[in-house]
């Protein structure tokens, strides 16, 4: 999968579970306080994008920024295969 | 047809109420950030009342409300996490006070899902015609909770509710389909009241265990919006029904966000899920016969009415109870 196809699953993700425009979610975004995102949102962001992509986000810490979540969700699938 | 009857309920919450503001007294937190994170604004509070008394006094309403004599009960069940004593149990504390003399009374404990277990035990124990028993949840969660640790202590409340349920001969109300599930290997992800082992031949001092609620906030938030859907769709298929016949989802009140997610998940409209988290927070087994209550004597339900109740928590435990009221 490729970046730009892990980030448009993030986004349609975020844009979900925050109602925000996709527009104003770009990889440079942070999501709690750009979006306005509180800790159940993280949750629920965290748990769709655990289910979507069949990996473990054991801890939300260090995840601020839209590329955080790409990053680490690219990292976890190379390591998959 | 004969059916199992929901015939009465009640409800009893302690007097003193303690609105999320007061909260500050013995924690950082305000308000905003408990009402905005969980839809709480207040709970009630036992200032000494204890679960057995709390579940004698819904006892004793059920009683006057139904018109039965306490010698006409089977039997009492209590779902309860917070029991006055590991023993007597609380059902049989009750079965003493109210002198409910024909009755066998236990207690069951599966948290948070307390209730629709208890619902399932009681089903079989309602075989016979006209038989009569009586199932109670009750809390007093605030003597399991730390009061200066704020991620945990703004959830929980105290109270007690219950129903008389009754086989009865002609009658459309019917318990149509469970649906009843454990996952133990999570159970570590919310405990309350360990019980350390400090007898004088307890080899280990340092016990890690703690008293207090402890919780991952996360998983269990996980557990709830995953499983409960999950349970309400097998318990509504075995029920041959559709998640749209229901009228009502009466579901445990851990968090308003959870019951709207799990609204989301369901595809179905927030207003047909019952919530009176707001005002008395989580109160384990007994908010759901708490919120049943309030439905029925608001007139929110009506006999012939289609409700799902629902329980998720400690254990991890959920489950699912389809009753055509």
């Amino acid at each position: 999968m490729t970046n730009d196809e892990i980030f448009s699953k993030v986004q349609a993700i975020i844009v979900d579970q925050t109602g925000e425009d996709a527009d104003k979610v770009t990889m440079t975004t942070n999501i709690k306080q750009d979006l306005d995102a509180d800790s159940l949102d993280i949750f629920e962001v965290i748990n769709e994008i655990e289910d979507e992509f069949d990996i473990k986000i054991e801890t939300e810490e260090g995840i601020e920024t839209v590329s955080d979540l790409v990053t680490f969700v690219e990292k976890q699938l190379a390591e998959k295969e | 047809m004969t059916g199992i009857q929901i015939v009465q309920s009640a409800n009893t919450v302690p007097e003193r109420v303690v609105p999320n503001d007061e909260l500050n007294t013995y924690m950082e937190t305000s308000d905003e950030w408990i009402s905005t994170r969980t839809g709480i604004k207040q709970r009630h509070v036992s200032t000494g009342q204890t679960t057995s008394d709390l579940c004698t006094s819904v006892a004793q309403k059920l009683l006057d409300q139904s018109g039965w004599q306490a010698s006409d009960l089977d039997f009492i069940i209590v779902s309860t996490m917070s029991p006055d004593y590991l023993t007597p149990a609380t059902a049989a504390i009750v079965q003493g006070r109210i002198g409910a003399t024909n009755a066998f009374a236990f207690d069951l404990n599966a948290a948070c899902s307390g209730f629709i277990y208890g619902l399932k035990v009681a089903e079989g124990l309602l075989q016979a015609p006209g038989s009569r028993g009586m199932l109670i949840g009750g809390e007093v969660l605030s003597k399991l909770v730390d009061w200066h640790e704020r991620s945990t202590a703004v959830l929980f409340g105290d109270g007690a509710a219950g129903v008389l349920l009754e086989n009865v001969k002609s009658t459309s109300s019917a318990f149509l389909a469970t649906d009843l599930q454990t996952i133990g290997e999570l159970g570590d992800r919310l405990t309350a009241g360990y019980q350390p082992v400090n007898s004088v031949f307890a080899m280990d001092s340092t016990d890690p265990h703690r008293q207090y609620f402890e919780m991952d906030g996360r998983a269990v938030y996980k557990f709830a919006t995953h499983q409960v859907p999950e349970s309400i769709e097998r318990a509504v298929n075995q029920a041959g029904l559709l998640v749209d016949d229901i009228d009502y989802f009466i579901l445990h009140q851990a968090n308003q966000r959870i019951l709207d997610q799990i609204a989301k998940r369901l595809d179905q409209p927030t207003d047909k899920f019952l919530s009176n988290v707001a005002a008395y927070g989580n109160t384990s087994a007994a908010s759901v016969p708490i919120l049943l209550d309030e439905a029925i004597q608001h007139g929110t339900l009506q006999r012939g009415q289609t409700i799902a109740l629902g329980g998720f928590g400690g254990g991890l435990t959920v489950g699912t109870q389809i009753i055509k009221y």
